[in-house]
């Protein structure tokens, strides 16, 4: 293996990067004396087409080797990338790049739209890497990457207190959190002797002496503190309410979707390696104090953008449910049979819908702010009457995000808790699991609040609201994705098993 | 067949909503259309099909990777139920002609619901029917808390929550018994027969039991039933009253009973004459008739008294259940179908023909009214419908608890005896109810709001007429010539009671 194959199977991240140049330099080189509404056009339509061309080499790259490996000084190959389940969070992460950059359309936060999808194209690049990289030093550059372009994202509203307020919070608890995992790495590598995650998770299953080392509980604290930050798990989550509602929308969106996505590649990635009770146990802490936190918080909430964030929080909470269980040889299940849905795919399914809906969610919000001029809930008074199609895309993803059968939230629900389930049955994980569902019921009762806004309260305000076709076209598409997903649940399964070729 | 019920109920939701505003008369047309093409399929269906066993609609993979099946069958209890569906629905958009906000919306979700009660009776995948089972949730809080009346958003709360939290315990049961059958399906016949070890069925039978019978207003879950009952609009209470109850109770025999046979056997030791799980559920049951019967005794609000008429009468559902015998179960059944018909019957006659003319639903202000002599339509109809209620000979009422009785003594003669207490104090809570509201000689009271000198009451109009002489009429037909229904119903018991107890 040389270089030349290592730059071929990055082909979908270079893409994307080379993308974000192209935007920077037609947008500054080209269009700088045209109008905004012109510059944000082409800007999105170049990040969208980068986008899509990111995806044909995602899907050319994984359908070519799946497994990229190197050598070092003639020892045996190291896996450097792992492209097989990763590939569905990669072309995830890409889809739901393109959506956001589509929901730009029509906003007026910025005036410097090319710098907007280009750090949002650049951060989806750290996306990308940090969902299929197996060596921590590219995690960490790749999360870096990623995180870097999240908080310019959150500061972009460059007129607005809060957008500023949000971004430095984000920026300072990130700060440290970056720091706790790069202190819970180097001690990896120091008791292990390699920044390879399998040959980690080799030293630790082969030593005694360094599985049971509290030095390796250190490490595992620390970068589960790290991550913890990233998917806002109690107590780490303090930034996301913030963020969520200071982000302009359709960087929220990013921030709530793809950023989400790629942090749990990499958790699943991680906990492959690091897999051991002790790891368990941190994670389980961790899904129950974001369960009861994040659901019983968002009952308190007047700003639907900080709803989300705490909804965000819970949800969180139940995937790293599904983590603390998690099982990844997906070829062999509890059925043993051949298209078997093991959990580390539930859990892909899980991120991958709540993505998509969570999307969906904050471009309903966004076109109800830039309307109303507030995110409260009482700014989606009579939306079924200002925009009919608005308020059913908004019952659809709502009702998803409380898990309300057939739509697709009720069988990410399903999937991992059953998964959660089929790995081990005993009294522990089903007490969490019956937890993670009552948890699912407190949440109807946040949801409807918003919703009986939308449908059932009387409204103060009867003018029509206006949406721009691109951005009503985005949401029917994500509307009708949600549903239909739903009703043909395997579709999407089989997608993501698919991935998985057959060891 | 019997499955296009179910499609049409969900094109004519579909429908409802593409409906363009303030097309108020055709939204009500196709919305009696589509509900009359339902009962015509669930009667053509129920008597093409009389005397069958179960007839497998249709069975497809819908999963593979999880053993999900979109199968959906009827035997005897599923066709009887869809036909008290169809019935329940053809009178819920009669006496639903006179909503004029947003009407299309409102039908759009009538529909739903129904095509979600639809689907719950004809499901026989596990997971199907709780996918039907939530379906039904969200139309009915849209309904209370658009169209209701008394402290409407509360209710139409707490109807959702509590129905929420109840699937949410069925969700768990459900998960566990597929994670520890190991079955690879979730097909009802393949999780019966999946041999579950009797310590799980002890902990998931009251867990599921439980999930579907606060839906079935079982005392002490029951609070959410009279409160939505009341503040939901005339049909949507209606529906309440006459299916959704149903669907817990039916969830109860159909899931818990069937899949956790053994989770109703004795502990081995027993405390004041309670030893095992269906003592406990049997004793709520009798709790519950005697305790809705006594509420609905002392109170002032017209159709709270109906509200916990329903808790009392949904009691006997459930202690027919637990009698677990051919008779008692066939009482249950057979009492769903009666219960579904008459609640309805009583809240169209309270909640549509007195509360829409009078604009109160406080006995005392009826007192005041003299309505047997203004209205007399509506006083007579109550006459019959309480008749009915009260479980006199001729009606449907009447065989549905005398069957349960009769199994309840074979099982547990104290159980008997209390609930017949219950009959007691349900005859002394119509009557009282039909004195107050109708036959009073209290002098007439001016200060009355709405009825000013006593001036006519709007007439009665047709859709009123023929949504009260179907109901009617299905209650009498069931009443005079019961084997209709018990032909259906008792060999689906059998099969049931049989396959459950192995």
């Amino acid at each position: 293996m040389n270089f030349a194959h290592l730059f071929l199977s990055t082909l979908p991240e270079t893409v994307l990067e080379v993308a974000a140049l192209l935007v920077l330099v037609v947008d500054l080189g080209f269009l700088r004396k045209t109008e905004l509404k012109t510059r944000t056009s082409m800007a999105t339509l170049i990040g969208v087409l980068g986008c899509v061309a990111s995806l044909w080499a995602q899907i050319w790259v994984s359908g070519s080797k799946g497994v990229v490996e190197y050598g070092i000084d003639g020892t045996h190959d190291v896996l450097l990338f792992n492209l097989r389940w990763a590939g569905a969070a990669q072309a995830g992460i890409l889809v739901l790049t393109a959506f956001t950059l589509l929901l730009l359309t029509r906003t007026a936060f910025t005036r410097h739209a090319g710098e907007y999808v280009a750090v949002v194209l650049m951060s989806a690049t750290g996306g990308l890497l940090v969902s299929s990289a197996q060596d921590l030093l590219i995690i960490f550059i790749g999360l870096e990457l990623l995180s870097l372009g999240l908080y310019i994202l959150t500061a972009f509203a460059k007129k607005s207190g809060n957008s500023a307020e949000a971004a430095l919070k984000y920026y300072l608890f990130g700060g440290m959190s970056a720091a706790f995992l790069l202190f819970g790495f180097s001690y990896l590598y120091g008791l292990s002797g390699s920044t390879n995650l399998d040959q980690i998770a080799d030293a630790i299953s082969k030593s005694g002496v360094i599985a049971a080392s509290p030095l390796l509980y250190i490490a595992l604290v620390s970068i589960a503190a790290g991550l913890g930050f990233k998917v806002a798990a109690v107590p780490f989550h303090l930034w996301a309410p913030d963020a969520y509602e200071g982000a302009p929308a359709p960087a929220a969106a990013f921030i709530a979707s793809v950023s989400k996505v790629a942090s749990f590649a990499l958790l699943i990635t991680i906990t492959t390696a690091v897999l051991s009770p002790k790891w368990s146990l941190i994670l389980v802490v961790l899904s129950t104090a974001s369960m009861l936190v994040g659901n019983l918080a968002a009952l308190a909430q007047v700003s639907v953008r900080r709803l989300l964030a705490y909804s965000a929080i819970a949800h969180a909470g139940y995937m790293l449910l599904g983590l603390a269980y998690l099982r990844v040889d997906g070829t062999v299940s509890w059925w043993d049979g051949a298209k078997a849905f093991g959990s580390a795919n539930a859990l892909l399914y899980y991120i991958l819908t709540y993505g998509i809906t969570t999307v969906g969610a904050f471009g309903v919000i966004g076109v109800v702010e830039r309307t109303t001029g507030s995110d409260r809930m009482d700014a989606f008074l009579g939306l079924h009457k200002r925009n009919p199609l608005l308020a059913a895309v908004l019952l659809v993803l709502f009702l998803s995000l409380a898990g309300i059968p057939p739509l697709v939230g009720f069988w990410a629900k399903f999937n991992l808790f059953a998964a959660v389930l089929g790995v081990s049955a005993g009294v522990v994980p089903f007490a969490l699991v019956a937890l993670a569902v009552g948890m699912s019921a407190v949440s109807l009762y946040y949801y409807l609040q918003v919703l009986k806004r939308a449908y059932v309260m009387p409204p103060t305000d009867e003018t029509p609201i206006r949406v721009d076709p691109v951005t009503m076209l985005v949401l029917l598409l994500i509307g009708a994705s949600v549903v239909l997903l739903g009703c043909f649940p395997s579709v999407l399964q089989n997608w993501i098993a698919g991935f998985y070729p057959v060891l | 067949m019997l499955a296009w019920t179910i499609y049409l109920s969900f094109a004519g939701a579909l429908a409802e909503a593409l409906l363009p505003k303030g097309r108020a008369g055709l939204a009500r047309g196709l919305a009696l259309l589509i509900a009359i093409a339902g009962l015509g399929i669930a009667v053509v269906g129920f008597a093409a099909d009389a005397g069958k066993g179960r007839i497998t609609i249709v069975d497809v993979a819908w999963v593979p990777a999880m053993g999900v099946h979109y199968s959906l069958a009827a035997d005897g209890i599923s066709r009887v139920l869809v036909l008290l569906t169809g019935l329940a629905a053809v009178a819920g958009v009669l006496f639903s002609w006179n909503i004029e906000l947003r009407t299309n919306e409102f039908f759009a979700f009538f529909l739903a619901l129904i095509g979600g009660v639809y689907g719950v009776f004809l499901s026989f995948d596990l997971f199907l029917l709780f996918v039907f089972y939530e379906i039904a949730i969200v139309p009915k809080y849209f309904l209370i808390a658009i169209w209701g009346s008394t402290r409407r958003e509360y209710a139409a709360m707490k109807l959702a929550l509590y129905s929420f939290v109840g699937s949410a315990m069925v969700l768990v049961g459900l998960l566990a018994a597929y994670a520890t059958s190991g079955s690879h399906s979730t097909g009802l016949d393949a999780l019966a027969h999946a041999g579950l070890s009797v310590q799980f069925q002890m902990w998931a039978f009251p867990l599921t039991f439980v999930g579907f019978a606060i839906l079935a207003g079982m005392w002490p879950f029951h609070t959410w039933a009279p409160t939505g009952h009341v503040a939901a609009p005339t049909a949507a209470s209606m529906l309440l009253a006459g299916v959704v109850m149903k669907l817990g109770a039916y969830g109860c025999l159909r899931v818990a009973m069937s899949l956790f046979p053994h989770g109703m056997d004795a502990w081995g030791v027993s405390f004041i004459g309670i030893g095992s799980w269906r003592d406990v559920f049997a004793v709520l049951a009798v709790i519950g008739i005697i305790y809705g019967a006594l509420v609905a005794l002392v109170q002032t609000d017209f159709k709270f008294v109906i509200g916990y008429s329903s808790v009392s009468h949904m009691g006997f559902v459930l202690l027919g259940l637990m009698t677990l015998n051919q008779i008692g179960v066939t009482g249950a059944v057979l009492q769903m179908f009666s219960h579904g018909v008459l609640a309805g019957l009583l809240f169209a006659v309270v909640g549509r023909i007195v509360y829409e003319r009078t604009h109160t639903r406080q006995l005392a202000e009826l007192e005041g009214m003299h309505l047997s002599k203004r209205m007399p339509f509506a006083a007579w109809g109550f006459v019959i419908a309480g008749m009915a209620s009260m479980g006199l000979p001729g009606f449907s009422g009447f065989v549905a608890e005398l069957q349960v009785l009769a199994g309840s003594w074979n099982a547990n003669p104290w159980w008997t005896a209390a609930a017949g207490v219950g009959i007691v104090i349900g005859v002394a809570y119509t009557w009282r109810a039909l004195q107050k509201a109708f036959f009073s000689d209290v002098p007439h009271t001016h200060h009355v709001h709405g009825d000013e000198h006593g001036h006519a009451f709007a007439a009665i109009t047709w859709p009123e007429v023929m949504g009260f002489g179907l109901l009617t009429a299905a209650s009498l037909a069931i009443g005079i010539y019961p084997r209709i229904l018990l032909d259906s119903i008792e060999p689906a018991v059998k099969a049931l009671l049989a396959g459950g107890g192995q």
